[in-house]
């Protein structure tokens, strides 16, 4: 148990300790830094011990801001995330968050409130039945029953958020379990029978896929996210390197292999490069290592590497065969079977012809856009940003036509620097992730990167920027509309823009500067980096509001229901 | 197709609900789900039907299963040598004339009265589910009042097929 906080709390006459005074114990033990979270009437007695306790902990302006803020900051550090709301509308505010962190494997673990037992089930004042409503979204959850079930139900669940696939668990503390008094004691070793998973591959699958290397002529690796949560990239970079084998990543997987190695072709999926979708299209072997094979990275399955063998390394077995069905099936951590794979591996590989035409397609074919003097386009906004940051910040997005852009143009070389709403498709994610991160990570510029609609979903988090002077800097894509939705509706919808043009808008400089944050307009390429420039050397907060050309598409593109090989917009 | 699978979960409150909340979230309708308590008190047993539409989607509900932290253990058990048992009660109306021949129907069943008023009989029978539905065909001439029916529950025989025989799965 680490230095006890809560011993001193003790009472001379009594052993007895606070059932919040258990819950700081619990997070000392775990070594958690910080709370993200909004204050109520079920979590006042947890407030309290929090107060007594100093912990830091970040008010954000709404409970979706703090999860969201938990979810950027898990990325960046690789430990799980701690969210604190109060019950009924503090809990279901949450919901959004714990979605988008079950979908996106991101370790979290959520506490809430709740009305006093002898009440639950009477429709008490701000009762909802958050383990209910969450049962679906999170890996695990409990209701605290009994204020000594504390201290084991907090190991379990830190330990159930951050091994195996990971994600969101949420611990239900009634108010009266957080003011009864229960023993001071160390929680047992955590004993889960039903929760077993299995980190090391299977020696025979790794052989099989040895040998099916060693007769490939066109591999390809799909890495994903997977990847940076078993902090595989070292094993990962061997492995490809041994045997030349081309590298594609998922959205949430960038990062996770450099962007400037020759063997990596980059995103593949809907806004994938062409080389990185062909590839996956034409090859003989498919390695997915840590990806799950979704409708956006596929495209129709009718399609998708009809001609490869298809090897699949994921923690989680129920990914494997889900939508694709495979041949070499490994379950394991990428970690433990990438170094498994590489202690095994035989004869080199033949894919030196495969990487050659692979390399023509990238160089002949590479992401395009079409630029003037007149706009400031959002490709190069993208660009831009890598330029001054020098590749090396962290960039968080929320959903659309930005987060594509941000992923196909600031190439990533360096892994955790990444943080966007994949599976869940998230608005208003981007903004809270970014304050998230700069608390995990203060050392590394914060990039926050968000579209005009979903900046406006959650811009009341400002209000965290200006209370801890931290310096996050947001980069609003403003092209005056929802435009993912604006750019479907003119391919598929006949140009009806059926409320996805967003002409009122707040003054953003200005909404800035009510929160005491300095903010600027760039509409030119000179603008912007000048800006980014003051912006950076300032350590401050700062707001830049980008005039985009509003017309602009993301290309290439894949319409639904086509396959890998049917892009359109490749030669831009 | 059919599939009888059986779930060995810690016996806490919520355990059904994340059972047949997952099969909701991915589309499984359950036909019929049984569950009690195992030689362990501190674990129950549920023996489900699902109608799936092919082995990947078999495939797939196991593992979503098993991924589940409070149930310790998943089987499908419908490629398995099994005995399967279900429980019906049936009430049937009687007449003074019918009654005795409702009586010597049922004795092939090995069905036993546990009930019995003026107007109706009620009969209890054991046995898989093409015996209940055999002997449900037979008395609905005589006017069925109301059947209560526990659904299968189900256990693997002691000596089983070499695994080679049975349906292998990508991974289990």
């Amino acid at each position: 148990m680490k230095a006890s906080w809560v011993a001193e709390q003790k009472t001379v006459e009594s052993s007895l300790v606070s059932g919040a005074e258990l819950f700081i114990q619990g997070l000392l033990n775990e070594n958690v830094d910080v709370v993200f979270g909004y204050p109520g009437g079920a979590v006042l007695p947890i407030y309290d011990a929090l107060y007594k306790a100093e912990m830091k902990h970040v008010l954000t302006r709404h409970e979706q801001g703090a999860i969201h803020a938990a979810q950027g900051y898990a990325r960046v550090t690789g430990k799980p995330g701690v969210v604190l709301a109060t019950s009924g509308p503090g809990a279901t505010n949450l919901v959004t968050g714990i979605a988008d962190a079950m979908i996106d494997s991101i370790p979290l673990v959520i506490f809430t409130g709740q009305v006093a037992t002898k009440v639950i089930g009477t429709d008490a004042f701000q009762e909802a039945d958050i383990v209910g409503i969450t049962m679906p979204i999170t890996k695990h959850n409990y209701q605290v029953q009994k204020a000594e079930d504390l201290p084991r139900i907090m190991k379990e669940a830190f330990h159930i958020a951050n091994t195996g696939r990971k994600g969101p668990v949420l611990i239900d503390i009634p108010k009266d379990i957080a003011v009864n008094h229960a023993p001071l004691k160390e929680a047992a070793d955590i004993h889960l029978p039903g929760y077993q998973p299995t980190l090391k591959p299977n020696i025979l699958q790794v052989k099989r896929l040895n040998e099916a290397l060693q007769m490939a002529k066109k591999p390809v690796l799909l890495t994903g996210a997977g990847v940076l949560a078993a902090k595989a990239e070292e094993e990962l970079l061997a492995f490809a390197e041994y045997y030349q084998i081309p590298v594609a990543q998922t959205l949430l997987g960038l990062g996770g292999f450099p962007a400037d190695h020759p063997l990596c072709y980059g995103m593949a999926g809907m806004h994938g490069t062409y080389a990185a979708n062909m590839a996956l299209y034409d090859c003989d072997l498919l390695i997915g290592v840590g990806a799950r094979f979704d409708d956006r990275l596929t495209g129709n399955l009718e399609h998708f590497a009809k001609k490869a063998v298809v090897a699949h390394i994921d923690i989680d077995p129920a990914e494997i065969g889900k939508n694709v069905p495979t041949e070499i099936p490994i379950v394991g951590c990428a970690k433990e079977t990438l170094k498994a794979l590489n202690q095994t591996c035989g004869e080199k590989g033949k894919s030196s012809e495969w990487v050659i035409q692979l390399s023509k397609y990238r160089s002949e074919l590479p992401l395009t856009y079409k630029s003037n003097d007149k706009e400031l386009k959002p490709q190069k906004l993208m660009e831009i940003l890598h330029e001054v940051t020098k590749g090396a910040a962290v960039v968080s997005t929320d959903v659309g036509q930005h987060q594509m852009w941000a992923a196909q143009y600031y190439t990533f070389s360096t892994s955790n620097r990444w943080i966007t709403s994949g599976g869940l498709g998230t608005m208003g994610f981007g903004f809270p992730a970014a304050i998230g991160a700069k608390v995990g990570r203060p050392d590394l510029s914060v990039i926050a990167v968000v579209g005009d609609g979903g900046f406006q979903m959650t811009l009341q988090e400002l209000g965290v920027l200006q209370d801890w002077e931290l310096p996050v800097i947001v980069v609003i894509v403003n092209n005056k509309s929802l435009g993912m939705v604006r750019q479907w509706q003119e391919i598929f919808y006949e140009k009806r823009y059926s409320h996805s043009l967003l002409d009122i808008q707040p003054d953003f400089v200005k909404l800035a500067a009510a929160y005491g944050i300095e903010g600027k307009r760039a509409e030119n390429e000179a603008e912007v980096r000048e800006a980014l420039a003051a912006a950076l050397a300032s350590k401050k907060p700062f707001v830049l509001d980008c005039a985009v050309s509003a017309d602009e598409n993301v290309y290439p593109m894949i319409a639904p229901g086509k396959g890998l090989h049917e892009m359109i917009g490749v030669r831009g | 197709m059919r599939r009888i699978i059986s779930a060995t979960v810690l016996n806490e409150s919520g355990v059904l609900n994340r059972l047949t909340g997952l099969l909701t979230k991915r589309q499984f309708n359950i036909e019929n789900i049984t569950v009690g308590h195992t030689e362990d008190p501190a674990v129950s047993k549920v023996t489900l039907t699902v109608w799936v539409e092919d082995d990947r989607k078999a495939e797939q509900l196991v593992k979503q299963l098993h991924k589940q932290i409070n149930i310790l253990k998943v089987r499908d058990l419908t490629n398995m040598a099994l005995v399967s048992r279900e429980l019906a009660l049936i009430k049937v109306l009687t007449t003074p004339d019918t009654r005795s021949e409702i009586k010597m129907l049922i004795e092939p069943f090995r069905a036993t009265v546990l009930d019995v008023s003026l107007e109706n009989v009620t009969l209890e029978v054991t046995g898989d589910s093409e015996k209940v539905d055999a002997l449900i065909e037979l008395l609905r001439p005589y006017g069925i009042k109301e059947i209560s029916r526990t659904g299968i529950t189900a256990i693997p025989r002691g000596t089983q097929k070499k695994i080679l025989e049975l349906h292998p799965y990508s991974i289990m």
